[in-house]
């Protein structure tokens, strides 16, 4: 888009932040939370924290689906790779540590596993080795999800089946809004899992929670604007559900996919690493398409696995309980070359984004 | 994860059309989730279109912005 590069007109940024200094209250602390590793990624990068005042903090929350994929599913994707069963699934997932190894790791043991870029490659490489079994690891939020679901609804080839393990977004803010010693004050919803769900979902955070909800896009700009939102709704004692983000995201969503989405998938309750068991937040397959479920498939079930290594912090690193730089093994014990913890691994993870950003500012 | 980007479509035909990242490559995506035209500007997350983006909404977007901060200072 030609006018893309004005959403980052560093003089608008300039008075937006005057802006946000205007109306942030002079007392008392503003914490206002997102839930995507992108936006994690824009604050980082651009430094936004740097331009807000003292007493309005951002936190991240869960919005890394890699990092939030609990142990239990990566054991099961490592025990149907041990099985012979090539698996293949996006970069950072084959990385993510499950209780004992990683896909990687089994990989290292002769297992075939392989990176792919989409749903539709994992598909075509299964079409042109016909004698071999082929997994797709189905990771990621309502925005990935779809995908999934076009290809299930494609009738997938007879070698191919799918260990869905996607996770939706609006449960976990209701679980972090409810976590009283959180404390806060507002949310930037999401942009590219909203393209697709839409604002309807996010009704509940301005009208049962009195939170402020603002969902945001992606360039600095975006997320400027959508935190001086949230602080003038703050100061008006209005709080409500506003769309900064309307180049992308309409009232409704994305109706094609969400259609697409209700045939293919069940809403159950579902492991998040490191926070536990999150009411209605994971899609399973609808039992008509079980054929096409791994698990049954290739006779794999992980009840219970180790999200947490020794000493790690990143369940607190995932819900915006304390910052990367708080945990002790933070670019010690853990770096983006030996990640201890899933928020080192994939690129979307706090920690890694928080690494690549300290590399920078040291340079 | 959910990085998407836009591109623009250059043709389509069924579920597949060619999109053009602004980088001179034209790269086949999925267009099954969207209603997309050629000309038109989709964002891309993991190969698939999943949203077509309103230009004239971008364009607003930066006015509304320029607005508000004219009017709130003018208040002041």
């Amino acid at each position: 888009m030609a006018e893309k590069l004005r959403f980052r007109d560093p003089d608008l940024a300039k008075r937006i932040a005057e802006k946000i200094h205007e109306v942030a209250p002079k007392e008392g602390a503003v914490k206002i939370c997102h839930v995507c590793g992108t936006h994690e990624w824009t604050i980082t990068h651009f430094g936004i924290r740097s331009l807000l005042p003292e007493n309005v903090e951002v936190i991240a929350g869960p919005g890394c689906p890699v990092c939030v994929t609990p142990a239990s599913e990566v054991d099961e994707a490592v025990q149907i790779a041990l099985k012979g069963v090539a698996v293949t699934g996006f970069g950072d997932v084959l990385r993510v540590p499950g209780s004992k190894m990683s896909l990687l790791d089994a990989k290292a043991e002769g297992a075939e596993v392989r990176v792919v870029y989409s749903v539709s490659d994992a598909i075509r490489i299964a079409e042109k080795e016909p004698n071999k079994e082929f997994a797709f690891f189905a990771i990621g939020f309502e925005t990935t999800a779809p995908s999934t679901a076009v290809e299930i609804l494609n009738k997938p080839p007879e070698n191919f089946s799918f260990l869905v393990s996607h996770r939706l977004i609006p449960p976990a803010m209701k679980m972090l809004v409810e976590m009283k010693d959180l404390n806060l004050n507002g949310f930037i919803a999401p942009g590219h899992v909203s393209t697709i769900i839409g604002l309807k979902p996010y009704e509940i955070f301005p009208k049962i929670y009195g939170m402020p909800t603002v969902i945001a896009g992606f360039e600095p700009l975006d997320v400027l604007f959508a935190i001086y939102m949230i602080l003038k709704q703050l100061r008006e004692g209005k709080p409500r559900l506003e769309n900064e983000y309307t180049r992308a995201v309409r009232w409704e969503g994305n109706t094609k996919a969400q259609e697409l989405m209700q045939k293919v998938f069940d809403v159950t309750d579902g492991g998040w690493r490191g926070i536990g068991s999150i009411p209605l937040s994971k899609y399973r397959l609808r039992d008509e398409f079980e054929k096409h479920d791994a698990h049954l498939k290739h006779d794999v079930k992980v009840e219970h696995g180790v999200d947490i290594q020794h000493g790690c912090r990143c369940h607190l690193v995932i819900i915006g309980k304390i910052k990367p730089t708080e945990c002790p093994l933070f670019m010690k014990a853990c770096t983006p070359q030996k990640p201890v913890g899933a928020c080192m691994v994939s690129i979307e993870g706090t920690c890694r984004i928080w690494v690549k950003t300290i590399n920078r500012v040291d340079k | 994860m959910c990085l998407a980007i836009p591109a623009k479509v250059v043709s389509v035909k069924e579920d597949k059309a060619r999109v053009d990242f602004g980088e001179g490559v034209l790269r086949e995506v999925n267009v099954a989730l969207v209603n997309a035209k050629i000309g038109d500007y989709v964002l891309v997350h993991a190969g698939y279109a999943i949203q077509v983006l309103d230009e004239k909404e971008a364009l607003e977007t930066i006015r509304l912005w320029n607005e508000i901060l004219e009017a709130e200072t003018v208040q002041k």
